[in-house]
C-alpha cells in the first residue's frame, strides 16, 4: 500500500468532508502547523476558496463563530493552533458548544470540530507543549479524538467532520510528518472503537496519539527481552471503548498506561480507574502509569527530557509490572 | 427592504401586544417565584420590552437570534409559547427545553434561536456564527445578538465585532444598555457595567461598524434604527450596532427581583389619577408600555377600548399558559443522563 504522511492523510480526510457536505467549511489556518507540512493544506484552499476562512488571532470569537454556525446548520472544522491557545476558546467550547444540545432539550445540534496541536514537541516550553485532553474529558458533551498514525488520521477526520456532535481533535506535533500506509479510497473510522496496534499476551499497554508510536518502540525493546506487549489505542476518549480495554486486561492481567497529559486527573488516571473498578479481578499486578509530571513544561532540553514519557520509561514500567507477582 | 417611514396601526398594535405579553408574563413570574414554584435566581426584562418587541418586527422567519440570561422578552417577542416558556422556568418536562435550560438558558430553536448563553459575552460570539452561516447560505438572512451593556466588558465582544466587520457578516448587534440608574454591586444590587468608553456605540464605531444610539423605551426609535440596520445587513454591507438605552427598572435594582412598581394598569396611560405617587417618575416617563400607549392614543392610531381589549386577551392567555405550566409534570430524574449527544 502507498505510504503518505499524517498531514497528507489528514488533508485527504478534510477533502472528503468538503466533497461530501456542501455546508462544511474550514475556519482557522495552518491546520498542520507552520512547519514544512503546511503546504498540503494549499490543496484545500485552492479547491474550495469560498469555504476556508483565515480569522484574526481571536480564539474566543472564532471558536464561538464555529459553534454558532454549527448551531445554524453548518459543519465547521475550526483549527485553534497550539492547544494552549484553546484556553482562550474555553468558553466557546466548554460553555457553549458542549452544552447547547443538552440545555436546549435536544433541539440544537452542534456539528463542529475543534482541532489543536498538542504535546511535547522539543523546545515548545510552557505554552506550546500543552496536552489538555484530560481537561476536555472533564467537559461532558464533547467527543475527544486522538489519531496516532496517518491511516487513523484520515478516517477519524472524516468521522469528526461528518458528526452531528461537537468534537475536540488533537494532533501531536511529532505525528505531522510521520509516514504510514493509507488507503487511497475514502473511509470513516467509527468513534468508540479502540484499535489494537500490536497484539501481545503479557502486558496491556494503553496509549493515545504520539504515545502509541513511542509505546510501539518500547514494545520492540521488550520483545527482545521476551516480554510480549499488547498496545491498545483507544483512538477516542469520548466515546471510550471499555470493552476492548477490559478484554485485553482480562487476557494479560497487567496494565501500563502511557500518556502525555499530567499525572493528576490525567488520561492515565481515568483509564486506570476504569480498570480498577471494572476489571480488578483480572489484575496480577498494580497498574502503573507513565505520565507527564505535574509541572509546567520547561524549555531546556535536559529538563524537558526529564518530564517526557519516553520508550525507556515505558519499558521500565512494563518490566516492573512483570516482576510483580 | 428599505427603512419604513413609520409604524402603521397594525404593526403598532402587534408590537404593543408583544410588549404586553412579555410584561404580563414577567409579572406572573414574580408571583410564581413568591409562591416558590421555582427557586432559581432570575432576571427580568421589565422596562426594556420596547426593544425586543420592535426589533423582531424587522425580522424574517429564517433569521437567527441569540440572547442572554435576560432572555424572556426576546424569546416571547419572537412568538414562543408562553406556557412552554413558563414550564421551562419551572423546570417542567413540557418546557421549551424540557427543563434542562431553565430561566438562564431558555431558547426556542424552532423560532431561530441558537443556544442561550448566560456567560454575558457568549451570545455575541454565537450570533457571529449565525451570521457566518447566513452569509454562507446567501439568502439575505441576518443574525441578531441581544445583549446587555455588561457583555461589552468581555473581550469576546470586541473580537466578534472585529470579525463581523472584517468579513462583512450580517450580524445585528443589539446592545440593550439598561445601566442608567443601576445600583451596582458595591451598593448591594446587580452589577452595573464598568466600561471606560463614554458611548458604547463608539466601541463599534471604532471598528467601522455602522452604529446608532437610540432610546430603548421608544418603539418607533428602535424600530427605525433596527429596520434600517437590518436592511443594510441583508444587502451585504456588513454588521450594524444599535445601542438601546433604558433606565434600570426599580424592581431589577435589588439582587432579587421585586414587583416594586406594581401590576401594570394600562389605564395609567390616560388616567394620571391611577398612577401611584411613589413611582410617578417610572409610570410617567420610563415604562415603555405606557409611553407607547400614550403615543398611539396621541396619534389616534388606536382607541383606549382597543388597548384595554388587547390587554384583556393577553391576560387571559397568560392565565391559561400559567395553568398549563403549573399542571405540567416534572421530568424523571434519570433522564438527566440522556441527550448529552445528538
Amino acid at each position: 500500500m502507498r505510504k503518505i504522511t499524517y498531514s497528507q492523510a489528514f488533508v485527504e480526510g478534510l477533502d472528503y468532508c468538503m466533497r461530501k457536505m456542501r455546508n462544511f467549511s474550514l475556519v482557522g489556518n495552518e491546520v498542520m502547523g507552520l512547519g514544512p507540512h503546511r503546504v498540503h493544506l494549499e490543496r484545500i484552499w485552492k479547491t474550495y476558496p469560498d469555504r476556508v476562512r483565515f480569522p484574526p488571532t481571536s480564539e474566543a470569537a472564532f471558536s464561538a463563530l464555529a459553534a454558532g454556525a454549527a448551531m445554524s446548520g453548518e459543519h465547521v472544522f475550526c483549527h485553534l493552533g497550539a492547544a494552549s491557545f484553546s484556553f482562550l476558546s474555553m468558553t466557546s467550547i466548554a460553555n457553549e458548544a458542549a452544552t447547547a444540545h443538552y440545555a436546549s432539550g435536544g433541539k440544537i445540534k452542534v456539528p463542529v470540530v475543534f482541532h489543536m496541536l498538542h504535546g511535547l514537541r522539543i523546545g515548545g516550553g510552557t505554552q506550546h507543549s500543552v496536552s489538555p485532553q484530560a481537561m476536555y474529558w472533564n467537559v461532558p458533551g464533547l467527543q475527544i479524538v486522538l489519531p496516532s498514525c496517518a491511516r487513523d488520521a484520515k478516517g477519524l477526520v472524516a468521522t469528526a467532520g461528518l458528526s452531528e456532535n461537537p468534537t475536540v481533535m488533537f494532533t501531536h506535533d511529532l505525528l505531522i510528518g510521520l509516514e504510514g500506509e493509507v488507503p487511497e479510497k475514502d473511509y470513516e473510522i467509527p468513534f468508540g472503537k479502540a484499535d489494537i496496534k500490536r497484539r501481545g499476551k503479557d502486558v496491556t499497554l494503553v496509549a493515545t496519539s504520539w504515545m502509541v508510536q513511542v509505546s510501539l518502540e518500547a514494545a520492540k525493546i521488550l520483545a527482545d527481552e521476551g516480554i510480549d506487549v499488547e498496545v491498545v489505542d483507544p483512538r477516542t476518549l469520548v466515546p471510550f471503548d471499555k470493552k476492548t480495554l477490559i478484554a485485553s486486561v482480562a487476557k494479560t492481567g497487567r496494565l501500563v498506561v502511557a500518556d502525555e497529559t499530567h499525572l493528576s486527573c490525567g488520561v492515565t488516571a481515568e483509564i486506570s480507574a476504569i480498570v480498577a473498578e471494572e476489571a480488578f479481578q483480572y489484575l496480577k499486578a498494580p497498574i502503573l502509569r507513565v505520565a507527564r509530571p505535574d509541572v509546567p513544561t520547561p524549555f531546556s532540553r535536559p529538563l524537558e527530557d526529564f518530564i517526557t514519557p519516553t520508550k525507556e520509561k515505558i519499558a521500565d514500567a512494563v518490566r516492573r509490572v512483570m516482576r510483580k507477582p | 427592504m428599505a427603512a419604513k417611514p413609520g409604524l402603521g396601526k397594525t404593526a403598532s398594535l402587534r408590537i404593543l401586544e408583544r410588549m404586553l405579553v412579555i410584561r404580563r408574563f414577567e409579572e406572573s413570574l414574580v408571583e410564581m417565584s413568591g409562591e416558590k414554584l421555582f427557586k432559581s435566581h432570575y432576571h427580568l426584562y421589565i422596562g426594556q420590552e420596547a426593544t425586543a418587541a420592535a426589533v423582531v418586527e424587522s425580522l424574517r422567519p429564517d433569521d437567527k437570534l441569540t440572547t442572554t440570561h435576560r432572555n424572556h422578552g426576546h424569546v416571547l417577542a419572537r412568538g414562543a409559547e408562553p406556557g412552554r416558556a413558563y414550564a421551562e422556568i419551572l423546570g417542567r418536562a413540557t418546557g421549551l427545553n424540557g427543563g434542562r435550560g431553565g430561566t438562564l438558558h431558555m431558547s426556542d430553536p424552532d423560532r431561530g434561536f441558537l443556544a442561550t448563553s448566560s456567560v454575558v459575552g457568549g451570545c455575541i460570539g454565537l450570533a457571529l456564527g449565525g451570521a457566518y452561516a447566513q452569509q454562507r447560505r446567501g439568502k439575505g438572512g441576518v443574525s441578531v445578538a441581544f445583549f446587555g451593556d455588561g457583555s461589552l466588558e468581555e473581550g469576546i465582544s470586541f473580537e466578534s465585532m472585529n470579525i463581523a466587520a472584517l468579513w462583512k457578516l450580517p450580524a445585528v448587534f443589539i446592545c440593550e444598555n439598561n445601566g442608567a440608574g443601576a445600583t451596582g454591586s458595591s451598593k448591594g444590587g446587580f452589577p452595573s457595567s464598568l466600561i471606560s468608553a463614554p458611548r458604547l456605540a463608539g466601541i463599534a464605531e471604532s471598528l467601522a461598524i455602522s452604529s446608532k444610539q437610540v432610546d430603548g423605551r421608544d418603539v418607533d426609535a428602535v424600530h427605525a434604527a433596527v429596520s434600517a440596520g437590518v436592511a443594510r445587513c441583508r444587502s451585504g454591507k456588513g454588521p450594524v450596532f444599535v445601542e438601546c438605552i433604558t433606565e434600570r427598572w426599580e424592581g431589577s435594582k435589588p439582587m432579587w427581583p421585586e414587583l416594586s412598581t406594581g401590576i401594570t394598569d394600562v389605564s395609567m396611560a390616560w388616567d394620571a389619577g391611577q398612577v401611584p405617587v411613589k413611582f410617578r417618575e417610572w409610570h410617567t416617563h420610563q415604562d415603555p408600555i405606557l409611553l407607547f400607549v400614550r403615543k398611539l392614543l396621541r396619534k389616534k392610531l388606536v382607541t383606549r377600548e382597543a388597548i384595554v381589549k388587547v390587554d384583556r386577551e393577553v391576560r387571559a392567555r397568560d392565565a391559561t399558559a400559567r395553568r398549563f405550566a403549573v399542571s405540567s409534570p416534572m421530568p424523571h430524574g434519570k433522564t438527566a443522563l440522556q441527550r448529552v449527544f445528538a
